[in-house]
């Protein structure tokens, strides 16, 4: 059974698991959507004494942090019990080209690790993809009320326009950045 | 005791993220190249039965496990906020390769400097709040 689980998951398997958490979220009257944490924890630093954006009751959203905290654990226990590789599975295509942009052994680990490491951070590369990265995801679901799970999962599965604008934005912004920015940024 | 039940799911969500390679940069990469099949057969899949299940709650006016009835409140109709939101937050998206599930479930998965990518985010969180009245919506 470990081992089973243990390999990495088709898409038809992480699909259906994901609507079944929504689902499961639904039914224990909250909610699917991750990025509302970011406005909680603004919230409980305090932020809600200069800005009436995070002036609400947090403590109404505590179980949403509790799955977030669950996320946590979740990869842990991946991270720990369940890797037989930690290799990931991309296309032969994509590892071409990204070793051609100079990143080493494309798919070995779950993040490029030249990237993903706090010496990298100095890089020009590294903060771009990290701190700008993060400053944009940031502002962006907020501005859209909602990330990849409140509009392309929950807000797509209620059939709602405004969701389906959200997703075109996000792909515009994503084909954007990975056939204009990235082919400069990884070479930087 | 309630709250245990959200953290199973999370424990859930997460281990499914993670092993379905979905938290990895690489897979964003792959998508927005259109190189594999991965991510839309997972999101394609998560909606269309995402729906089933909402069509359900609704026709069968189906009740939370505490018995209240299930609301799911409509979006607000609106293009440039869905429109440019969703704009700058796909172009995070293509940077960081996380959007903020799995920010969180890199941290357990050991990758530490994702910790830098969430104070980032909440910080322009912060940004968006004193904002927001200056923003078209």
């Amino acid at each position: 059974m470990l081992e089973f689980i243990s390999q990495p998951w088709p898409w038809y398997v992480a699909g259906p698991m994901i609507a079944i958490v929504m689902f499961s979220l639904l039914l224990m009257g909250g909610g699917f959507g991750i990025s509302s944490n970011l406005r909680t924890m603004c919230a409980i630093l305090g932020a809600g004494k200069t800005c009436e954006f995070f002036d609400f009751n947090w403590r109404s959203q505590i179980w949403n942090l509790v799955f977030a905290l669950g996320l946590i654990i979740g990869g842990l226990i991946a991270h720990l019990y369940l890797v037989p590789s930690a290799e990931v599975q991309i296309s032969e295509a994509t590892m071409m080209e990204l070793s051609q942009y100079g990143i080493e052994s494309p798919g070995r680990s779950l993040v490029p690790e030249s990237m993903f490491s706090w010496d990298s951070l100095l890089t020009l590369r590294g903060f771009f993809m990290l701190v700008v990265g993060g400053f944009l995801v940031g502002f962006g679901t907020r501005y859209a009320g909602g990330c990849t799970s409140g509009h392309a999962i929950s807000g797509l599965s209620n059939l709602q326009l405004p969701s389906l604008i959200a997703v075109i934005g996000f792909f515009i912004g994503g084909l954007f950045v990975t056939y204009l920015v990235l082919p400069t940024l990884l070479t930087l | 005791m309630k709250l245990f039940r959200y953290l199973f799911i999370g424990i859930i969500f997460g281990i499914t993220l993670a092993k379905a390679e979905i938290v990895s940069w690489y897979r964003i990469y792959e998508m927005f190249r259109f190189q594999s099949f991965h991510m839309y057969g997972v999101i394609g899949s998560a909606v269309v039965i995402g729906i089933i299940f909402v069509q359900i709650i609704k026709r069968t006016r189906m009740k939370s496990i505490d018995g209240e009835p299930i609301t799911i409140n409509p979006k607000q109709f609106s293009v440039p906020r869905y429109l440019l939101g969703g704009i700058i937050f796909g172009l995070g998206w293509a940077m960081t390769g996380a959007c903020p599930g799995p920010m969180f479930i890199l941290v357990g998965n050991g990758v530490s400097v994702i910790v830098v990518v969430i104070l980032s985010a909440l910080l322009d969180t912060y940004v968006y709040g004193l904002l927001r009245k200056k923003l078209p919506h």
